[in-house]
């Protein structure tokens, strides 16, 4: 499954590169399903929640996009990116581990569905400058659109746009400096 | 936050672009060369006797050390900053200009009598190389570093080492062209010395400032 899955992935992110939204959103969930298979894999002791990882390795993915070669394999890409981010969060917490370059354990990660809880993107969320805190959440948990949100909150779409990005940016950092 | 929710939020946000690394990594080339190029001509310049000098086998080894070095740093650098790039191949080039530098050293132990090996070793200025690499070399550092900020270095204490490396390179290639002390001696010791403060300097910025 692994090679069908390299190359749908790599076709899937040139196109959102490129500029096709669907694509993207496309990408992102499967990413999201394969990395929360890798992650939770990894974390058998508890402390470190895995569905904050994967968010984070979204997020950094996300900002770190123009770091994949788009001629490169995607899949090495986003396991160093996510093996990268849960060493980091378990940094964070005092934990020194060592996550093994496992080729195996990335083959064999299956796609899994997500849990609910309380989530460190909301503690970063919270830390935002309030425009760009109401544009993130208005895009993301109440599931408005660019121009939905622009209207709602009176201000243009451009507007919208810079501070989707800037808050987005922000959280990712945040997440880094932790 | 639902995962899900996230994703909406960084779809939106899809239509912003950035620069691709590798292109980026050219233009913070360019940028470090302009640079240390400004630090070392309103400084200490070429030697006068540059033209007559550029005969000289020693003289234009310098430049191939400094040369090889820079450009096996900067392709290691440039995979370093990219998850999941292989580095092998960059990494066992990193050896090449240790290596070349060790040949010549031999290869001046042979042509010069011993009892010269201690003057050219210790040279005429070699307090001017220590300050001077460095000198030249920490604005192109801060450029590297802050490339491998745009980037996503997994490993960021060897990425901001290898910076060091490249600022180290650039800047002995300039300072080579302003040292009278062209004997491989001098240049395996105190040129390493700078360098190596250059690549102790990037290790604890990317320590410190390759977040990501």
């Amino acid at each position: 499954m692994t090679g069908k899955d390299e190359a749908e992935l790599s076709r899937l992110l040139r196109a959102a590169i490129a500029g096709d939204e669907r694509a993207y959103a496309d990408f992102l969930h499967r990413i999201a399903a394969l990395v929360r298979g890798f992650v939770r894999r990894k974390i058998v002791q508890g402390g470190v929640d895995p569905e904050d990882v994967v968010q984070e390795t979204l997020l950094a993915i996300h900002v770190k996009r123009h770091t994949w070669r788009s001629d490169a394999p995607v899949l090495p890409w986003v396991y160093a990116i996510a093996r990268f981010k849960l060493i980091d969060a378990f940094r964070r917490r005092g934990r020194r581990i060592e996550v093994e370059i496992d080729e195996i354990a990335e083959t064999f990660a299956e796609p899994e569905t997500e849990t609910v809880s309380e989530r460190d993107i909301n503690r970063a969320l919270e830390g935002l400058p309030p425009t760009q805190r109401s544009v993130v959440s208005s895009i993301s948990v109440d599931g408005h659109s660019i121009g939905e949100t622009a209207a709602k909150l009176g201000v243009s779409e451009t507007a919208v746009r810079v501070s989707l990005h800037r808050g987005l940016a922000a959280i990712a950092k945040r997440f880094g400096r932790q | 936050m639902r995962t899900e929710d996230l994703i909406k939020a960084l779809d939106a946000d899809a239509g912003k672009k950035a620069m691709p690394m590798g292109k980026a990594w050219w233009l913070a080339a360019g940028v470090a060369v302009a640079i240390a190029a400004a630090m070392f001509f309103t400084t200490i310049g070429p030697r006068p006797d540059i033209m007559p000098a550029m005969h000289t086998m020693r003289f234009m080894s310098k430049f191939v050390f400094t040369l090889v070095l820079a450009a096996s740093a900067f392709a290691l650098i440039r995979v370093l900053s990219m998850p999941g790039a292989s580095t092998r191949r960059a990494m066992t080039w990193m050896v090449a200009a240790p290596l070349l530098v060790v040949l010549a050293v031999i290869l001046e132990l042979f042509a010069v009598p011993q009892a010269d090996w201690g003057k050219r070793l210790v040279g005429s200025n070699m307090m001017i190389c220590m300050t001077f690499i460095p000198l030249i070399g920490v604005g192109p550092l801060a450029v590297f570093l802050g490339m491998l900020r745009y980037g996503a270095p997994t490993r960021p204490v060897l990425a901001g080492a290898t910076a060091g490396l490249l600022a180290g390179g650039l800047a002995a290639t300039f300072y080579a062209a302003h040292c009278f002390d062209d004997s491989p001696l001098f240049v395996a010791t105190w040129y390493t010395i700078a360098i190596a403060f250059l690549t102790l300097l990037g290790a604890i910025g990317g320590r410190l400032f390759v977040r990501w």
